[in-house]
């Protein structure tokens, strides 16, 4: 049991649950099962955040993914009312074609992942002696536009171009809030002049 | 409170010579403490929910099983839901219908992982994360899925109701009380909820609640939107049995019924203990009696032990008390209309959580060090505590510009690697 390091342990173990999950969604028929296999597939990345010290990002992953997957989930219940959504089947020729297409960017992204050097697997001793680091207030700072992992910097030049990402951060805001006026717009209730008019234009047609 | 364990002699990683088993261990106690608490917590809860209820009614409750005041009742429903027949309907989706209660209460049981039940450097919880509030609110969300799997797998028109109703309740409420977290962690300047404990230390006059008016009405409202979004009356529509039968678990019956009900009671808990440490003080009690007889100190020593013991009762008293607010207010009011919840939700608590956020954020900037109202000045012993743990302490006392900010942090962070290292 010595041999084992057993974060790496955990790493298979949750990687493991998160595939099978996935090939779970593919093979799945029924629309709610489905979901409900997404859910588990992300709610086992979500582990694999937080195994990795990344609370926030966990935080985030069970939040926004797996909250998220919960309107997918509703859909679904309302849209399998009816009969024919009930159980659905792929054909072969859309199997072949989502293979092909997947299989390749797994592909591509598989060597990516593998060519960046910075991303090589460090020996377990150096991996024993890193320190796991609280990461939610640099993030936090980060996004409010100090960039406080930077503050070592040597070069004042440098330094100034790492400034943060408030910007983005603002934009991402604003956009968001445009989404929700937006939405709010189309799911208000019509107001009755609105009607009128409509009927009037119908009864101009004919 | 796992480096405690591990500290202790019987599973020091550095005399034990099997590592993994010492961590092994140390979890199953986590583990096996968690579960006795949302257990148990629910026999207590059920009997007194009956008593309470049976009080309000100008009824006994029960009386007879367990001699004196019925408080064996739950143990005979128990042993009476073990003997029920476990059924299920012909047109259900068999492993949606009998996964759906345990996804429930896994949610309701993974909301305590990241509650700590009393602070200090080393504080009891089992793990202590960075973004501790944010955790829980989010693994609170995930509560619904068993509903809504039970609500759509039962093939049943009472059930489906049932869950979708309970879908856009707790997909609404989630706003009102994301806005109503958001003060505290904006006071505490953490979302580390040791953090945001210890910064109401001392008399209750540090508690956030009484930090100004605004906090004051926050609390209200999380308290209304916490109650809505663990699906209790007056918010218990997705079990309306005026309407819907029982809702979402018509066709539950035996022990699989009785996991929601657990579910139920224990998200009910984790709310209410949410809802003090972040609001009233957590295990700073409203008279600082652990500092007054002089307990504390040295983290292993007695008196360290004792005052954080004291921590734990106070913590725990409070969600029983916030639970008790519940039952009372189930059984005084009546039961809105889905149209009624939906406008108390996106009409009133949304615009009124907003409004004292923003209130609450001016308050706090133009009276950083206030307490009180404003009227009382945070004690030096607050900074003293969380020094060390947040940067963002460290914002209130750097005099503004970004070279002396980055001083501060880059010093307030060396310290942080003395004192708050996590392992």
């Amino acid at each position: 049991m010595e041999s084992i390091y057993w974060p790496t342990f955990f790493f298979w173990l949750f990687s493991l649950i998160s595939c099978s999950f996935a090939v779970g969604v593919l093979l799945a028929r029924n629309i709610v099962r489905m979901a409900f296999y997404l859910v588990l597939a992300l709610a086992a990345t979500a582990g694999l955040f937080f195994l990795a010290g990344a609370d926030f990002v966990g935080a985030m992953q069970l939040m926004i993914y797996v909250g998220g997957t919960l309107v997918l989930l509703i859909f679904g219940v309302m849209l399998t009312s009816q009969e024919r959504f009930i159980e659905m089947k792929t054909s072969s020729g859309e199997w072949v074609v989502a293979l092909l297409l997947g299989g390749m960017l797994l592909g591509i992204l598989l060597q990516a992942a593998m060519a960046v050097p910075a991303w090589q697997g460090m020996d377990r001793a150096a991996a024993e002696a890193t320190k796991v680091e609280k990461t939610a207030t640099p993030l936090g700072m980060g996004l409010l536009g100090v960039r406080v992992d930077q503050l070592d910097e040597q070069d004042e030049s440098r330094r100034k171009g790492m400034s943060g990402y408030l910007f983005h951060f603002e934009i991402v805001s604003v956009h968001l809030l445009v989404v929700l006026v937006g939405a709010a717009y189309l799911a208000r209730a019509k107001r009755k002049r609105g009607r009128d008019e409509l009927a009037g234009t119908g009864s101009n047609a004919t | 409170m796992a480096h405690f364990l591990l500290e202790l002699t019987l599973f020091d990683i550095h005399i034990c010579p099997w590592p993994w088993l010492a961590y092994a261990i140390v979890g199953l106690i986590h583990v096996a403490l968690i579960l006795n608490l949302v257990a148990v917590s629910a026999l207590v809860f059920i009997w007194l929910e009956r008593k309470i209820s049976g009080r309000i009614q100008d009824r006994l409750g029960p009386t007879r099983v367990g001699g004196k005041f019925g408080w064996l009742q739950t143990l005979a429903d128990g042993l009476k839901l073990l003997t029920k027949e476990d059924l299920m309907p012909a047109g259900a989706d068999g492993m949606l219908f009998r996964i759906a209660p345990y996804i429930s209460f896994c949610a309701s049981i993974a909301a305590f992982i990241a509650i700590p039940f009393a602070g200090g450097a080393y504080p009891w919880i089992v793990q202590h994360l960075n973004t501790g509030v944010f955790f829980v609110l989010a693994v609170l969300g995930l509560e619904v899925f068993g509903v809504i799997l039970a609500g759509y797998s039962s093939a049943s028109k009472w059930s489906l109701f049932g869950a979708m109703r309970e879908a856009a309740q707790v997909v609404t409420y989630e706003v009102p009380l994301g806005m109503c977290v958001v003060v505290p962690v904006l006071i505490a300047g953490s979302m580390d909820m040791v953090v945001i404990g210890d910064r109401q230390a001392g008399w209750f006059t540090n508690w956030i609640v009484f930090h100004d008016p605004f906090t004051f009405i926050t609390t209200c409202v999380f308290f209304t939107c916490a109650m809505a979004s663990v699906n209790r009356a007056p918010f218990d529509l997705a079990e309306a049995e005026s309407e819907l039968v029982a809702g979402f678990h018509t066709e539950y019956s035996g022990l699989r019924w009785s996991f929601f009900f657990m579910a139920e009671y224990g998200s009910m808990f984790s709310v209410s203990i949410l809802a003090s440490i972040l609001f009233f003080g957590g295990w700073h009690g409203p008279v600082p009696i652990t500092s007054l007889l002089g307990l504390g100190g040295e983290s292993g020593s007695v008196g360290w032990g004792l005052a954080q013991a004291l921590g734990l009762a106070n913590v725990l008293f409070k969600g029983v008390v916030g639970v008790c607010l519940m039952i009372w207010v189930r059984w005084t009011l009546p039961r809105l209309r889905i149209d009624q919840v939906m406008t108390t939700c996106l009409k009133y608590c949304t615009p009124i959580a907003a409004a004292m956020f923003l209130g609450a954020t001016f308050w706090h900037y133009n009276l950083p060090d206030k307490n009180f109202f404003g009227l009382t000045n945070l004690p030096d012993a607050v900074y003293e505590i969380s020094e060390g743990w947040e940067i963002s302490e460290g914002w209130d006392r750097a005099s503004g510009d970004e070279e002396n900010l980055g001083d501060q942090i880059a010093s307030d962070q060396i310290t942080s690697d003395n004192v708050g290292g996590r392992r």
